[in-house]
């Protein structure tokens, strides 16, 4: 690579990079080149192995139906096949990927044997010769579907009456910690905050599906090994993740299983869903041969999860100066008929209101919901991308009503070394002010002699890195029934039964609508800019309910915080 | 289904080995005759990966019907470069022109096939060159760069 | 599943293997290929090795196209020069040279770009086993009919401005066309006669633009004729939505890229 394309700022961050590192910073060769350009680089499908097997499977041409029948005996007789699996043959035939985290409620079949939720969703596998034979017979299998009403757009799909994607989520809505149909940010007062400013700007945003689409599509090889081992070649772009799932569905040790991975040929996100080696595994320990698993362009492109398609409603309070004093989301992700991932990227993207700018008051509720589409899984930028556009979109709306220069615009609201993000961090290392008056001098804007003197190394903290005097919380889209499932809660026991505690015969989502009185947090902030905050004790003001007392023992030694994954958490 | 016998020559030597009918050349060179040099990507002529050289001219091997290449040369990845890196291959690494490294068999091949016919071409006859091979990865540029590097330094076995 | 490959010598032998059914016939394989590939199609596979098929022969007035004269073939010879500026246009290198002149023919929406051209130039195709050479116009109108074309005659265009085409992707290069123009506007003194109009993408395939036609017959390619053209450029079609664009889309701006086409052709 040439030196040129990189340019390393040492002014910004002089204190954050060693001058004496002799690879960082440094065009390195990459040790796996020389296999790409020879062509030696092992893909998993770069495996020759003696009599095998092609697995493909018989996918729904529906978007939701009830299977009254699925009818192999055609299949099994076709030329070549050698065995035709359905859900019946699958130990655990009920995932969800993040059940290793302990995090979520298994709702997805291997194979469906019921009901099907999206187009394409895989009824039956056909193991035979040759990929033709497999072919042939997957169109041979005959399954008896009773159509359902479906739903594909997330707002359709919460109102009242939509039909049921998932029947342990009947509001369509992911449960989050077990608590609330959707993943809540509570920063300050949103709603006094906008009744104070002088504008507010409301815009709506959304983002289509996007496929990974990967040279190499999604698969894997597996066989049987002499020591009782099953060896499999994948695609997958976490290695351990496809084993312990693997394990999982198959109810076998991982010891027993030997993946061997690493070389992908693109992944973007797409290849973490695990879906080929469950089923290549069970395929070689029911016929005893090595058995192939891979997706064809068409399927890669249509049951390949995407990154969900997204929708979300920005409502900003701004000031005659242009500072943005609230800032309210409600996003919507859609996560296809199953939770895959979608529950984890809500709360990545929660995790990163309300963009890189520094706003007193900030509100999110977001929903991960359930359609009849393909399931969502990761995608690089994973739970960050749709917001951004939504956010940067947004800014630049802002700025034209204010009659600011939206590069200008975004200087004079960027977070600033030692300002409190919304999530109740310290922001550090912040660039974002060099980075758009970079920008402005490339694209030729001229910025004020105020802008260009701006610096993300001050101005912050102070004022700025105090914590709201009073935070705004509600109870609205509570849930009963539910048990909290993050791996962070202390004292939780992994291998605890996942099954989930049903909703009461009381539908859960009878209140989900109507706002339960607002409780009011104070808090105190944290005492330097720059250093991690300090304990902030909370205490209920006199004329307020009180708060609810901490989880364990007395004052809390640590700041509240959200963790990455499970919410509230302390340290 | 009577498979039939197919004698080819591929990289310079005399191969034969047996194709299932309509059994397509980039899965008869993978898994009939054992080069695994070129991909598969998509088996609908989309995105290059398995580029080879039919007679010299690049082709799908995926819609190549296997059948169709008796006695005639078949030229993969797997010939290009002897002890020492094809000029080609050795751009491509010095270019940083491969990142996953699946679609770099099919560009390698085109980028032969332009220069075995022009050996000075210009970057949009590289760009029109390369125009069948899709890249996820790496973005075009570095491969634009290192096919026009390896151009420049006129050296070919 | 295919379960045979039968080659023949022959393009009549090919025909005549055509005619029993539940049989494909292959050509460059770039359309068939890919549908064999899926298990879409009939289960035998009719090829034939006619030396016949890869010739191109060109006299004065005509070129005679074998319907296995591929993109590349075209690219290098220099009797089709008309023909450069579209076979270049036709997918990447590779499609080109294994992609046949007879496979376009049959090609569907969105495909079918030399197909587009050869109908504006008044191309008129032979089919095996018969003599007498039947119009590509008509061909297309009934392409379901299992027929086998073994020569496509083109008549040479006079003039460099006798003759445009345009292509209209949203990739470059190397994008399917959301529709193409191709112009044959014949000058008898000023004037022109016997002016055919061929879109692709503008209906299921290949047709003619008997309005715009109708407005450029017998007139002056003068801007007043030009903005006629444009006017009933959409005139009675009814273009497809699909990933590419949609009707409306299609409806809207086939009059611009007319216009640009017919000003290039205007300009000496
Ligand atoms: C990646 C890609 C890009 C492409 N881009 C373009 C493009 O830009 N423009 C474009 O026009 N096309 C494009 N195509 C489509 C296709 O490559 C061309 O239309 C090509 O000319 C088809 O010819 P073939 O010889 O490959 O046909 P084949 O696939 O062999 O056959 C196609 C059909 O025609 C029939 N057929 C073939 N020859 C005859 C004959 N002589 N008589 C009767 N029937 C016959 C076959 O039976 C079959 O039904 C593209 C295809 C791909 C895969
Ligand atoms: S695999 Fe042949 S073009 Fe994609
Ligand atoms: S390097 Fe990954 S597709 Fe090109």
């Amino acid at each position: 690579m040439s030196d040129s394309m990189i340019e390393f700022r040492k002014d910004l961050f002089a204190d954050e990079r060693d001058d004496r590192l002799t690879v960082i910073g440094k065009p390195v060769r990459r040790q796996d080149i020389l296999g790409h350009v020879t062509g030696r680089s092992p893909f998993f499908d770069d495996h020759l192995f003696e009599g095998l097997l092609h697995l493909r499977c018989a996918r729904s041409p529906h978007h939701h139906a009830r299977i009254r029948r699925i009818d192999v005996t055609e299949a099994e007789r076709s030329p070549g096949v050698v065995r035709v699996l359905t859900g019946r043959d699958v130990p655990c035939n009920l995932n969800t990927l993040l059940s290793l985290l302990d995090f979520g409620i298994d709702d997805e079949p291997v194979l469906s044997g019921e009901r099907v939720r999206y187009m394409g969703e895989p009824v039956a596998a056909v193991i035979a010769e040759s990929e033709a034979a497999a072919r042939e017979g997957a169109a041979k299998v005959r399954v008896d579907y009773e159509p359902l009403p479906h739903v594909l757009d997330v707002e359709e799909a919460i109102k009242p009456g939509a039909p049921v994607v998932l029947d342990i989520y009947p509001g369509n809505r992911f449960i989050c910690h077990g608590k609330y149909d959707h993943q809540k940010l509570r920063f300050g007062d949103v709603e006094a905050a906008l009744r104070t400013a002088d504008y507010v700007v409301e815009g709506r945003y959304q983002m289509s599906p996007i496929e990974q689409a990967p040279i190499e599509t999604c698969g894997a090889i597996a066989a049987p090994e002499t020591n009782d081992r099953y060896v499999c070649y994948t695609s997958t772009q976490a290695l351990f993740f496809s084993l312990a799932t693997t394990s999982k569905v198959l109810r076998l040790p991982s010891s027993r299983l030997h993946f061997i991975g690493g070389t992908v040929g693109g992944g973007f996100g797409g290849k973490v869903d695990s879906i080929h080696e469950p089923l290549a595994i069970l395929g070689a320990m029911l016929t005893g041969r090595p058995v192939k698993y891979a997706w064809d362009r068409e399927e890669e492109m249509q049951v390949g999860g995407p990154r969900g398609a997204e929708r979300w409603y920005i409502t900003d309070g701004v000031m005659r100066d242009g500072r943005i004093v609230a800032r309210k989301f409600v996003g919507y992700f859609d996560s296809g008929a199953y939770t895959r991932l979608t529950s984890y990227a809500i709360m990545k993207a929660v995790g990163h209101l309300p963009g890189p700018y520094t706003i007193p008051n900030v509100y999110a509720d977001v929903y991960c919901v359930f359609t009849n589409r393909t399931p969502a899984t990761a995608m690089r930028g994973f739970g960050i991308t749709g917001v951004d556009f939504a956010i940067e979109a947004h800014m630049d709306k802002v700025a034209e009503v204010v009659g600011m220069n939206p590069i200008e615009f975004r200087i004079l609201n960027s977070y600033r070394d030692g300002d409190m993000k919304a999530h109740r961090r310290i922001a550090k290392n912040c660039a974002l002010i060099e980075c758009c008056q970079v920008v402005a001098e490339k694209a030729g804007v001229a910025l004020s002699p105020e802008a260009k003197r701006a610096s993300s190394r001050q101005g912050g903290g102070g004022e700025r890195a105090q914590l709201p005097p009073r935070t705004a919380l509600d109870e609205k889209g509570r849930v009963e029934g539910f048990a909290a499932h993050g791996y962070a809660r202390k004292g939780h026991r992994r291998g605890a039964p996942d099954t989930p505690v049903r909703p009461s015969p009381e539908p859960a989502f009878a209140r989900t609508s109507s706002a339960l009185p607002a409780r009011d947090i104070a808090s105190k902030p944290p005492s330097t800019a720059g250093a991690p905050p300090q304990p902030a004790p909370a205490r209920a003001a006199p004329s307020q309910p009180p708060l609810p007392s901490p989880p364990s023992g007395p004052a809390p030694r640590a700041p509240i915080r959200f963790s990455s994954i499970s919410g509230l958490r302390r340290r | 289904m009577p498979k039939k016998p197919i004698t080819f020559v591929l990289n310079g030597a005399e191969r034969a080995a047996f194709a299932d009918p309509g059994q397509n050349l980039l899965d008869f060179l993978r898994r009939g005759v054992g080069d695994l040099t070129p991909k598969y990507g998509c088996g609908q002529g989309g995105c290059g990966a398995c580029t080879v050289l039919l007679d010299g001219e690049p082709v799908l091997a995926c819609l190549t019907l296997a059948e169709a290449v008796e006695g005639r040369r078949v030229d993969t990845v797997a010939g290009l470069g002897g002890p020492a890196p094809h000029p080609l291959q050795e751009a491509f690494m010095a270019h940083f022109a491969a990142q996953c490294g699946y679609c770099t068999p099919g560009m390698l091949m085109s980028a032969k096939a332009l220069l075995d016919r022009n050996p000075r071409p210009t970057r949009e006859e590289v760009i029109e060159a390369i125009s069948g091979n899709l890249c996820r990865c790496t973005g075009y540029e570095p491969i634009i760069a290192a096919i026009l590097s390896a151009a420049a330094s006129g050296a070919r076995p | 599943m295919i379960t045979a490959v039968e080659t023949y010598r022959s393009a009549e032998e090919a025909a005549r293997a055509l005619g029993g059914g539940g049989a494909i016939y292959l050509a460059g394989g770039t359309l068939v290929m890919a549908e064999v590939n899926a298990n879409r199609t009939p289960p035998r596979l009719v090829r034939t090795v006619d030396p016949g098929l890869r010739q191109i022969v060109a006299s004065s007035e005509t070129i005679r196209l074998g319907a296995g004269v591929t993109m590349a073939q075209i690219l290098a010879s220099r009797d089709c020069a008309v023909l450069h500026d579209v076979a270049r246009q036709i997918g990447g290198p590779q499609v080109r040279s294994m992609a046949t002149v007879g496979g376009n023919l049959f090609a569907r929406h969105p495909y079918g770009d030399l197909a587009v051209a050869l109908l504006a130039l008044g191309a008129r195709v032979a089919l095996a086993g018969q003599t007498s050479l039947r119009s590509l116009a008509d061909l297309l109108r009934d392409r379901e009919r299992p027929a086998l074309v073994t020569q496509i005659e083109v008549p040479r265009p006079r003039g460099d401005r006798a003759f445009g085409f345009v292509k209209i992707a949203r990739i470059h290069p190397r994008g399917a066309s959301l529709l193409s123009i191709a112009a044959f506007l014949p000058r008898e003194g000023s004037r022109m006669r016997g002016v055919r109009i061929a879109y692709g993408g503008m209906a299921d395939r290949p047709i003619q633009a008997a309005a715009v036609e109708r407005a450029l017959e017998g007139a002056v390619l003068d801007e007043g004729t030009i903005a006629r053209a444009v006017a009933v450029a959409a005139q009675g079609l009814e273009p497809p939505t699909d990933s590419l664009a949609s009707a409306w889309y299609r409806r809207e701006v086939v009059g611009v890229h007319l216009r640009r086409l017919l000003e290039r052709l205007s300009r000496p």
